[in-house]
Parts: structure tokens; sequence; C-alpha cells
């Protein structure tokens, strides 16, 4: 039936035939001094292999060193101001009596909308491209676009939400323009974690469920979605994690540096934490910096710990699938 | 589906004293005490249960099935030969509609059910499917699901579990798939937590339980070991008295052995179709004889 592949690629008898001849050695690999070089422990190639381990080894560790620098700064100069009072207050013009909590509750309101917005477009556009969609031009053209929109720098998407959602739609500096445009910022990471996550559920469950006579929609939803649901999870909280860090969007759509009062509605004007620092580094006085740095220690707890559940949400679906 | 108890409890068994005695050592038997298979029912003369007719079968561009014709009868094994890529797989995802599930695939001719063409026009697949169930290569139950889920799986997900039967029916697939006696005890554990035959028989008991007219498997025994392969082939022919079972393996000694019918395919092309004892011991065609004796393939 099938005809064997002979010529010399993938033959590695021809191969170490030739390699042998320019060496002269005979073909035991003993050269013309006698002693066998074939298992050799000396020379460059492991002189070599060394290196490459040190090179990598700095690669892991410097990295973490300038994080772990940056923290401990951070939280030297932030630790002073870490109180109740500090994240129960509004914004002060004195730096003493200043807090976070307008700008932390206006970020949970914005991420909250949109993690309702993101989620169900990337979702459902994730299912239509995997489930539904046919393969072809017309899909890898979609797949490049939604990598690369992925990689827009945020200001432009900060730009885009100023011109649609403040002006055109006349949303104004609301928390629903910023949450608008913030969702479209995530958009992308959303679909593309949530494709793979649909792509790891085995195609055999697929068959399984439309040979016993269930609906194509039916199977998606019972049986596809439920196993890519932790993948879709461990996703949307990463773009979650990633909203929530957002700052140069939220200051082109208009959120606010100052505001004493919380978000009372969708129309309500708003600032989050990423805007409250930004707003105290650029003071001069050192209160306020200090001020910055617990800003900043809360804000990388809140990260930390969204970023902790998906990695606990992850080895919990690595382990069912095992 | 509200007969489907009476259904279940009534056995119709056209001529089946054989049967009997196999069902009777059903699970016992080793498979060296299986060489002697029983007599074969004699040749009824009835409408065929299933019928391919001029049926072709493209991925893509590629054409794996040439106008295959032939007809299967109700009630028996009908097994289907041949070397690999031969088509036979795809000729059995047609009878049920699951060829066209792949992306690119497509299939043109007729394949008959009772005399209805599942290809003609406003036929839905889904329904299709639920009258021929089919089993896989690979054991597939669904890994989130515990066992009494898995063999009720296809009638929760179509909607038709009434629950009141629930227990009922998922208790009779289990002991027609033979597996009753092995999980009646942890039926809440889940369905992968079972070893590769059991699952493979769950699997069976999933598809038996939606009550299928017709079964495919798809070389359901090639994933397991020769015990679980015996157990498999025994419960074909226990299943066979009520459910027309048809078979794909690359195993002539599994097809010589559970099979009533046997077609040979080469190229996609139906070379011989016909009793199997006669298919192996006196073939037409120079070409399956060429295959039976292990010329190539």
């Amino acid at each position: 039936m099938s005809t064997w592949n002979h010529n010399g690629k993938g033959d590695p008898g021809s191969r170490s035939a030739r390699r042998n001849n320019g060496r002269q050695t005979d073909p035991m690999g003993v050269n013309r001094t006698g002693r066998s070089d074939r298992f050799d422990a000396r020379g460059w190639r492991r002189i070599g292999e060394k290196l490459f381990v040190w090179a990598c080894l700095a690669a892991v560790f410097i990295p973490l060193l300038m994080l772990a620098c940056l923290l401990g700064d951070v939280i030297i100069d932030g630790i002073g101001r870490l109180s109740w009072g500090f994240l129960t207050s509004p914004p002060s013009r004195r730096a003493g009596s200043a807090g976070i909590l307008t700008a932390m509750v206006g970020s949970l309101y914005l991420v909250g909308l949109t993690a309702a917005l993101a989620l169900p477009l990337g979702v459902g556009a994730a299912i239509y491209l995997e489930e539904y969609g046919r393969r072809g031009r017309l899909s890898s053209f979609i797949e490049t676009n939604i990598s690369n929109l992925a990689g827009v720098p945020s200001v432009i998407y900060g730009l885009l939400g100023l011109g649609i959602f403040v002006r055109a739609l006349g949303m104004g500096r609301s928390l629903a323009a910023g949450a608008c445009t913030l969702a479209l910022l995530v958009l992308p990471i959303v679909i593309m974690a949530s494709r793979e996550a649909l792509r790891t559920v085995p195609y055999a469950l697929r068959e399984a469920s439309y040979a016993l006579g269930v609906t194509r929609w039916r199977t998606i939803r019972s049986v596809v979605l439920p196993m890519a649901l932790p993948g879709i999870l461990t996703g949307a909280i990463l773009s979650i994690s990633r909203a929530m860090g957002e700052t140069a969007p939220l200051i082109v759509v208009g959120a606010l540096a100052y505001i004493s009062f919380l978000p009372r509605g969708l129309d309500s004007p708003y600032s989050a934490l990423p805007i409250q620092i930004f707003n105290w580094v650029s003071r001069p006085q050192q209160e306020f910096l200090d001020n910055a740095a617990a800003g900043i220690v809360v804000l990388m707890a809140v990260l930390l710990a969204l970023n902790a559940v998906a990695i606990l949400l992850r080895n919990r679906y690595q382990r069912r699938l095992d | 589906m509200t007969e489907l108890a009476p259904q279940l409890l009534s056995v119709p068994s056209p001529s089946a004293t054989p049967v009997e005695d196999r069902k009777a050592s059903n699970g016992a038997t080793l498979p060296s005490a299986r060489i002697e298979r029983p007599a074969r029912r004699e040749q009824m003369e009835e409408s065929p249960k299933l019928t391919a007719e001029e049926l072709s079968a493209w991925f893509g561009a590629k054409q794996v099935l040439q106008r295959v014709s032939l007809a299967i009868p109700a009630n028996r094994v009908t097994a289907i030969i041949g070397p690999s890529g031969c088509g036979k797989s795809t000729l059995l995802r047609c009878f049920n509609r699951m060829h066209e599930t792949v992306t690119g695939a497509r299939a043109t001719g007729k394949v008959r059910l009772d005399g209805q063409d599942i290809y003609a026009r406003g036929v839905d697949p889904v329904l299709i499917r639920r009258q021929i169930g089919m089993v896989f290569q690979k054991p597939n139950p669904f890994p989130s699901m515990s066992i009494r889920d898995n063999v009720l799986s296809g009638l929760r997900l179509t909607g038709l579990l009434k629950r009141e039967l629930a227990e009922g029916i998922m208790e009779r697939a289990l002991i027609q798939a033979a597996l009753w006696e092995e999980v009646q005890d942890r039926l809440s554990e889940p369905g992968i937590s079972l070893s590769g035959g059991q699952q493979q028989r769950l699997c069976i008991a999933r598809a038996l339980a939606v009550e299928p007219e017709v079964l495919l498997m798809d070389e359901p025994c090639s994933a397991l070991d020769p015990i679980a392969t015996a157990r498999i082939e025994d419960l074909m022919h226990s299943l066979s008295d009520r459910y027309t079972i048809v078979i794909v393996t690359h195993n002539m000694q599994q097809a010589a052995r559970v099979s009533d019918q046997t077609a040979f395919l080469l190229m996609g092309e139906l070379v011989e179709f016909g009793a199997t004892d006669q298919l192996f011991t006196s073939p037409h065609d120079v070409r399956t004889e060429d295959y039976i004796t292990g010329k190539f393939g």
C-alpha cells in the first residue's frame, strides 16, 4: 500500500557514516591517537552547556529581583499610610486624611460592568468562531485581527472610547462610557482565552453527544461549556485584572481624579484606583507620594488576589482533565 | 417515548435459541471458550433494515467512498472490513449522518432506514441519530458525569427523560450492556473511574438507553485488551436479537467471530458483501481472497 521512504533525510545510518569518514575515525569512534573520544566529557560543548544554564538562570532572577526591589520600595513608602481609614476615606486636599474609598469603589463598579459587558460578548464570539464558524480565509483573517487588537496600545482604545461612547453616543464622562471602553480593550483577551479553552475539550466528547441525537447547541451548552468553563474563567479573571490596572484609556475618556462621592448610577462621574495613584504621584509633596505608594500596595494586592484565583482555577481544571 | 418501558421489557426474539445460549454464558466466557460460534440464524427473506444506494463520500476534494450499495439485514451483526484508509469508518459514519459533522465532509447517494431515505430533504440528522446509535473506537464517557448520568445523558440532553422512569431505564441499559453487576454499587462514581473495557460497555449502555434501532460500532475493541474484547463480542451477540448491529473492524478474526454478514471495502469501493462464512471460506473476488489470506493490508 505505501512506499517506504529511503532517501537520505531521516536515515541516520548514512549520515553518521559520512561524519565518520570526515573525521577519519574508524567505525567504533576511535581516532588516530588510539583513545576513544566518543564519550569524552571535556571540551567546548560542555562549557557552552554550562554557560547556557547560567544565562537562563540569570534570565529568571534578574526580573524577579527588579520586581522585588520595586515591591519592597513601594511597601516601605506606603506601609505607614495603610490603615482602615485610608481604605474608607474619600480623597482630600490634606494628604493625611485622604483615602481611596471613591477610587476603589469606582474601580470595582468599573470592573464589574466591564466584565458584564465583555464576558458574554467574548465567550459568544469564541463559541461562534470555534464551534460554528467555518475554517477558511475569513476565519483566519478574523483570528489574526483579534490577536492584533490584543496588542493595540490601550490609549488608542481610550481615543476610540472618547470618539464613540463619550461623544457620538453622548454618554459623557460617565461610568458607562469608561466600562464600555475597558470592555472593548479586554474583549480580544477574553475571546482568545475562551477559544483556547474550548479547543481543549476533546472532539470525541462532542461526537459522543452528537451520536446520541443531541443538538449542536445543547452539546455546546451541556458538554463543551462545562468542561471549558475553568479555562474561560481563568481568561476572564486575567482580563479583569488587566482592566483594573488600566490608566491611560480612563484618562482619555474622562475619569475624575478628585471625586468625593460614590458613583450613583451608570451616568455618574467616577474615579478609579490607577487614576487616583496617577494623580497623587504627580503632586510634589512627599505625603502624597506616600499615599500613592499605599494605593499601589492596595492595587497590587487586589491584582495578585485575582491572579491567584485564576491560577487555582487552572490547577483544578488540569487535575480534572488528567 | 411513552411506550419506552414496555419496549424494553418485552424481548422480541424471533429465532433465537442459540442466542439464548450465548446470553446464559455471557460474561463468564473466556476467549478460548468461544471459538465455536453458534449456528447462524436462518436467513430470513425480509426487507433490509439499512440500505446504502450509490453512496459516495468526500473529505474536501478527496473521495473516500465510491458509489457503495449494500443492504444490511435487521437483527444481524454486519461487519465492515478492509485495510486502513479504505473508507470503512466513513461508510459507518454515513449511516447516521455523523460523517457530515466534520468540516469539509459531504456525501451523496441514499441511505435508507426501513425504506426511508435519511439523506432526503427535510430530514433532521439529529433525529436520525436517535434511531441509529454509535459507539466509538476510543471509549468516550463524559468525564464530568457519574456512571448513572452517563447512561442517562442521551435522554437528558435530548429532553426526553421522564424522571420516574430514569432508574429503570438506567438499570436495563446497564444490564443489556453487561455492566450492571460490576457497577451497581458505584453508580455515583465518575464514568472515567472505570477500566477501559468497562468504559466501552458504559458507552454502549449510553447508546442503548436512547433506544436506537441500529447500533453502529466503529472498531469498538481496538483500544481494549483481549478479555474486554471478548466481553464486547459476547455483548454484540446478545444485542443482535434486538438491535441491528454494524461493526467496523480491522481485525478479521473478530469479523469472522461476531458477524453474520461481512462487507469488504478497498479504496472506497465495496469489493464484496455476503455471508461471513462464505466470504471468509470461498470469496468470489480475488482481492478479497488476497486480503483475508494476508497478502496485503
